[in-house]
């Protein structure tokens, strides 16, 4: 019987194999951040331990980072980057610093950086490592006692994980986006459907999408609870690759891309689940709830929580309570308060061009603010120099310097108590964006046209031209 | 990591499904560079609510978390595990964990016990009912135990072994190192390098 994806690369990272133990699978590249790596380091430093790899470990500061200029003024937050600093000085890691042009969210800097290739094992004490498997990598989140082994030893023990097949077959609409599916995908299977799973995103909607859109859709496995999500490497994750810093040059590249072109699933392979998707059937989508399971299409209403059965209705009532909802309210007339464009699920180049496409000669509703954060300083400069700038400053966006932002409430980008945002990022848990904040998850040309109306909208609700004012504030 | 085999102590019922690692402890308390001290950001929003079951005084010295199903979604933080280990947690029942916060408790030394809903739910009503219950955890014979209840519960057979005898992974690893070094030396040389 032939292999999946997801065995190929596991099977290639084997160390050792062991009766009754996990395997012992190699890891090609461990990314850092500074959240959760100083206890690591601290447990190296109390066993005399080096950092085996030096050079296939790469170190970035963002989710502390503020989005404006000037220094960190939290103290708490700067000991916690100056840690990182130390530490990475300390043990010879390469650290790309808040300023430097390669700074920026971790899951965008390996990447573009071209560090991120498939076939590869990639970790980062984050969950959203997943991102990277977008290119055919395995690629998964840690906490930071695996941090450390992987520093020590360049190694992870591991169980296998189960494999599941996300079929995609047909042809997106208009304005449906990556964000879209894997949202939809995560509400068909549930929080918890991808557990103990390695997702593998096929089909020819996946084969349609850009590197960027991959990556958007790996991102966001992680909220189906899988370990990991991948996507077998093809023409377009070549020609992204091609060229990048990091990427194999001259007769290197050709022994690369010879290898990675057996990178794909056989034909009599078998997955252990299966779940098909009609890729023509999607909508855009929103979520109502507090977990990214708890979504709906745009078009649909809050949901009933009587008519759920009790495993949901007890969760699905206190998401109401604390998203201040009311079952049956369409959901396009949600107003939002806040519109946050970013993160490691939406902070690249091309998602600011959908946004900034949808706002451009549009203004922002009144009393919304609109935050457009990108990805790295890389996508910054690359948006600089499209003039993206410039297209969400005249609609009166806020045009930040690259981090987490307000992703995940650490750094000064939050929501107030009782404040409501569409966000591109990737959780609406409770609190996630802030203290009682309230988070609906959405595509970037969802949270774009948003912003616009005020209320929870697609592109396709947007007039030609500048939206009414009385649409906008009617609502809010 | 201190050896895990048995532990008797409070139980604490938590009717909460999906409780996610944002929830255990918000993004805020992660700034600390050390592995204690996060008890205060445990639950932290929901301690501001006086109902919250741990501002109970008969659940405030609770060691057992009994919890719905999907504990330990979200983040990969491994301070959702401190923040329960510092505020005094040893054991989380619930009927499904999410993979990463079932890694992290076995490597830190927080045993995370997958039982049934349905003793998930007797353990609920037990507990409320009897507020202050203490329910002993055998992890030697995987029984919890509460009243004249009795359940199984399942764990890693690697796991289990390794909190039974406290052991930690990267030593156990580097008994290896030779295996690493032959593997390293295979890797094809167009792999990419940061340095």
């Amino acid at each position: 019987m032939g292999k999946t994806l997801a065995e190929k690369v596991w099977d290639a990272h084997v160390v050792r194999r062991g009766e009754g133990e996990p395997d012992l699978l190699y890891i090609d590249l461990h990314l850092l951040h500074e959240v959760t790596s100083p206890q690591a380091f601290d447990g190296l430093r109390l066993s005399e331990r080096p950092v085996r790899r030096p050079d296939l470990t790469l170190a970035t500061e963002d989710h502390n980072v503020p989005t404006t200029p000037g220094p960190i003024t939290d103290p708490i937050s700067l000991t916690q980057v100056q840690t990182l600093r130390r530490n990475c000085d300390e043990f010879g890691i390469k650290l790309y610093p808040m300023g430097d042009a390669e700074q920026g969210i971790v899951h965008v800097v390996g990447p573009q950086l071209g560090l991120t290739q498939p076939g590869m094992t990639v970790v980062c004490g984050d969950s959203h490592t997943s991102t990277h498997g977008a290119f055919g990598a395995l690629a998964f989140g840690i906490g930071t006692s695996e941090v450390e082994h992987v520093l020590a030893t360049q190694t992870l023990p591991l169980k296998p994980f189960r494999t599941m097949a996300i079929t995609v077959e047909g042809e997106l609409q208009e304005g449906v986006s990556a964000k879209d599916i894997v949202l939809a995908v995560i509400a068909k299977i549930g929080t918890g459907g991808g557990q103990g799973y390695v997702l593998e995103f096929r089909g020819s909607a996946i084969r349609a999408l850009s590197m960027e859109a991959r990556m958007t859709v790996c991102n966001m496995s992680i909220e189906a609870g899988a370990r990991a999500g991948m996507i077998a490497p093809d023409e377009t994750t070549f020609a992204y690759l091609e060229g990048r810093d990091h990427a194999p040059k001259g007769a290197d590249w050709d022994a690369a891309v010879a290898a990675w072109r057996e990178l794909r699933t056989d034909d009599d392979a078998e997955f252990d689940n299966e779940v098909i998707i009609d890729a023509a059937s999607l909508t855009p989508f929103v979520t109502w709830g507090t977990n990214p399971g708890q979504g709906a299409p745009l078009g649909e209403a809050v949901p009933d929580p009587s008519t759920m059965d009790d495993s949901e209705r007890h969760a699905a009532e206190r998401a109401l309570e604390y998203m201040g909802l009311v079952a049956g309210t369409p959901l396009r007339n949600i107003a939002v308060d806040t519109v946050f464009v970013g993160s490691c699920t939406n902070g690249r180049i091309e998602d600011l061009r959908a946004a900034a496409q949808v706002v451009k000669g549009r203004k922002v509703a009144d009393g919304v603010r609109m935050l457009v954060v990108p990805g790295s300083a890389r996508v910054r400069l690359q948006a600089e120099a499209e003039g993206l700038d410039a297209i969400f400053n005249e609609a009166g966006a806020e045009w930040r310097l690259p981090g987490c932002s307000m992703c995940l409430a650490m750094n000064p980008d939050k929501l107030a108590p009782g404040e409501r945002s569409a966000s591109t990022s990737n959780r609406n848990f409770e609190g996630r964006q802030g203290k009682g904040g309230r988070t609906h998850l959405v595509s970037p040309l969802v949270a774009a046209a948003t912003a616009i109306r005020g209320t929870l909208s697609s592109p396709s609700d947007l007039e030609p031209v500048a939206a009414p004012a009385e649409l906008a504030t009617q609502e809010a | 990591m201190e050896a895990f085999t048995t532990h008797t102590g409070i139980g604490v019922p938590l009717r909460r499904s999906n409780v996610d690692t944002d929830q255990i402890i918000p993004a805020e308390y992660l700034k600390r560079v050390t592995k204690s001290g996060f008890e205060d950001g445990l639950f932290a929003a929901w301690r501001t609510d006086e109902t919250f079951i741990l501002n109970d005084p008969s659940y405030a010295a609770g060691s057992v978390l009994v919890a719905g199903p999907d504990f330990g979604t979200g983040s990969s933080r491994e301070h959702a595990v401190w923040a329960l280990m510092n505020y005094g947690f040893r054991v989380v029942i619930s009927s499904r964990f999410a993979d990463i916060f079932r890694g992290n408790s076995s490597k830190a030394g927080l045993l995370a016990a997958q039982c049934s809903q349905d003793d998930v739910e007797l353990l609920w009503k037990l507990l409320e009912n009897e507020p202050g219950t203490s329910v002993t955890v055998d992890l030697e014979s995987r029984t919890v135990t509460a009243g004249d209840l009795t359940a199984a519960f399942q764990v890693d057979d690697y796991a289990r072994w390794r909190l039974l005898e406290g052991l930690d992974d990267i030593s156990l690893t580097l008994r290896h190192e030779g295996d690493i070094t032959a593997y390293e030396s295979g890797r094809p040389a167009w792999k990419p390098a940061t340095l």
